[in-house]
């Protein structure tokens, strides 16, 4: 897949690229729901619909060798960060050739190839860790950074406090960008938190932080190329407020709309897809043509199409895999002095 | 051979593995200006700079959680916990994150780390600051939890936790800190994994760990005096647990007696119960019993902590019952 340039942000092949990308996103996780209902797919199972200019745009101004952690609801990011359609779907399936080997499920994406740092399931308790990874990068003297996704619920655990209370603390090069899509499963925002401009809470931590429209993957991606610059140049950590919305349920078991959110809100919402708010800019700048968007999703399709295949024809793991890769059995028996390379 | 405490053990260990491997550091509440909160780090901000021995604001959930990040992109945390008391609302990085990324990643991140401190009662700390917490930590697959009981076992065991590529528990105990031993100046290791005879005997076998072995040791010198002849086994790793060490023992003496510092409900004790079941049953001429805490919350006053801890007394009672002498 051709990745997007991690510079300038007014460029026709980057915004093709961008569409691309959340095209692909969007025909994945289509095709997720249905593999879900035919029980393909099993566990719980967050989809990312709406949201995607979020990873897109932010992943796309990331080094190679920067690493990213989110929570649970993260096919997107994963796809955006360059990890295998086939992966993650045998992932998806329970299967061997998972990107976790078929351990993990949909909330547990691990690559280290791709020095993506997982999927986690517990809400807010991957965020210290994106701490540490900024601490380790600090130690080693390194210039890479950390992005660090999660949804707006997490900002009222105390994981959060503690881990951004940390990283400005000791001025570490991690990017917290809160994916804020209004719902923490069925509670909104204005019910959970005492404070509704999320992006105010780094005030408490004298953190820089902005607000950014989650649906046009262009503001997206210049915000984060800002919070990396801080973080790069001066090991600055931001707080990043994302505002965008999630089309479908909480997961696979929630209703889209009617209990804790109406139709309307949803319809009104969903007049901002990510994909028609890119499209638009691309109309204006005469960029836009039928038949090359048609080519397009229909590469995109194929490659879910071929993803879905895969998945379905990997084998299961083996019964042994299951005592396999609780511990290790490695020692670091000679001193290697390594902490100024990376791993 | 230089005879040291506990404590300067613990520094000796800390001090000479980050001298061999610039990625281990320290990290915790007190472990640089302060020199520890029990001097267990003492020097090492001095030597090591405050990028290596790292003072956290008291916040155990968030340095867990570093440490477990810095440990994933190839860092060797050292995360000291006041007391694992404390340890409790870290417990989800502790279980969640560093015991099952391998697994959950699929192989891909191990988390080689260490969290260390002291575990189990001191002197009337009352019932938050007494608890022994290691059946809680070794029940978790992912963590191997280690619980030295001397001055030379503190040292090995240390550096073979900080070496292992694994996340590696290490319970110490307040009241250990002080005590004397003798520990080799320089390198060694005591392999994880691997219980150990401290003292032969034929009559019965008194298994235990940590701060315990000591009771343990109490009660047979007691014994001793009666014609007695325990054996002492000391399991030093509670995760992977030596059963075939501890079931040797049984299968010589016929008769055992645990000594754990924590609660009876699902303590180590009925662990070891169940290996010696199924692995020796018929070598067995007595019920296995367990020495342990009353069950109940620590107490401050003096004698009901006294009559709520395990002792040599309550041990050598244990030991003659399952020889029928009482």
């Amino acid at each position: 897949m051709s990745r997007p340039k991690p510079e300038g942000s007014d460029d026709p092949a980057l915004r093709l690229s961008l569409l691309r990308e959340m095209l692909l996103m969007r025909r994945f996780e289509e095709r997720t729901a249905e593999a879900y209902a035919m029980g393909k797919i099993g566990g719980f199972c967050h989809l990312y619909i709406g949201q995607e200019a979020v990873g897109a745009g932010a992943i796309s101004v990331l080094r190679p060798d920067d690493y990213v952690i989110t929570s649970y609801r993260d096919h997107g990011q994963a796809l955006a960060r360059g990890i295998s359609p086939r992966a993650i779907m045998s992932e998806l399936f329970g299967r061997i050739d998972g990107v976790s080997k078929g351990k993990g499920g949909s909330m547990h994406l691990f690559d280290r190839n791709t020095n993506f740092l997982g999927g986690h399931g517990i809400v807010a308790a991957h965020i210290p860790i994106a701490t540490g990874v900024g601490f380790a990068i600090k130690y080693r003297g390194g210039d890479q950074v950390c992005l660090c996704f999660f949804g707006e619920a997490a900002v009222n655990n105390g994981a959060f406090h503690e881990a951004l209370n940390m990283a400005a603390l000791w001025q570490l090069p991690v990017i917290y960008l809160v994916e804020n899509n209004r719902y923490g499963m069925g509670t909104a925002l204005e019910r959970a938190s005492s404070v509704n401009d999320i992006a105010e809470r780094a005030c408490s931590y004298d953190m820089p932080n902005e607000v950014v429209d989650g649906q046009d993957v262009i503001a997206v991606r210049e915000a984060t190329m800002r919070a990396i610059a801080r973080a790069r140049g001066e090991n600055t950590p931001t707080l990043i407020e994302v505002r965008t919305y999630r089309f479908m349920g909480h997961s696979m078991s929630d209703a889209v709309s009617g209990t804790y959110r109406s139709k309307e809100e949803l319809d009104e919402y969903m007049k901002r897809d990510p994909i028609t708010v890119l499209r638009a800019q691309m109309e204006q700048r005469g960029e836009w043509s039928d038949e090359k968007m048609a080519a397009i999703d229909a590469e995109v399709r194929a490659i879910v199409e071929d993803a879905w295949n895969f998945a379905d024809e990997s084998p299961e793991p083996p019964l042994e895999a299951l005592t396999e890769d609780v511990y290790v059995d490695t020692t670091s028996d000679t001193a290697t002095g390594t902490a100024a390379g990376d791993r | 051979m230089p005879v040291i405490t506990y404590r300067d053990a613990l520094n000796q260990a800390l001090r000479e593995e980050m001298q061999r491997d610039d990625r281990v550091f320290i990290m915790g509440e007190e472990v640089g200006i302060y020199q520890g909160a029990y001097k267990v780090s003492k020097g090492l901000l001095q030597e090591f700079g405050e990028m290596r021995v790292v003072d956290t604001p008291i916040t155990e959930l968030g340095f867990a959680g570093v440490g477990v990040g810095a440990a994933m992109v190839g860092l060797r945390p050292v995360i000291e916990f006041m007391t694992w008391n404390f340890a409790l609302l870290a417990l989800d990085q502790v279980v969640n994150a560093a015991a099952k990324m391998l697994s959950m990643s699929g192989g891909q991140y191990n988390i080689p780390m260490v969290f260390r401190g002291p575990n189990g009662a001191a002197l009337q700390l009352s019932a938050q600051h007494s608890q022994a917490w290691e059946s809680w930590l070794s029940h978790i697959p992912g963590l191997k939890v280690v619980a030295p009981g001397t001055p030379y076992d503190a040292k090995g065991l240390l550096k073979s936790a900080i070496r292992d590529d694994n996340p590696v528990l290490v319970l110490e105990g307040e009241m250990l800190y002080n005590a004397k031993g003798e520990v080799p100046d320089g390198d060694y290791t005591i392999p994880l994994g691997k219980a150990q005879v401290k003292r032969e005997g034929d009559h019965v076998s008194i298994i235990s760990y940590g701060k315990m072995i000591n009771v343990a040791n109490q009660a047979a010198d007691l014994l001793a005096k009666d014609g007695i002849r325990a054996e002492v086994v000391d399991l030093l790793t509670l995760r992977p647990l030596d059963s075939e060490t501890v079931c040797t023992s049984v299968r010589k003496t016929n008769r055992a007696v645990v000594v754990e510092e924590g609660w009876e409900m699902c303590g180590i004790g009925a662990q070891i119960a169940d290996y010696i079941q199924r692995d020796c049953f018929d070598d067995l001429d007595a019920p296995v019993l367990r020495v342990h805490q009353a069950d109940a919350p620590m107490p401050y006053a003096k004698n009901l902590e006294r009559a709520a801890k395990p002792d040599a007394q309550k041990t050598v009672a244990a030991v003659r019952q399952v020889l029928y002498l009482d």
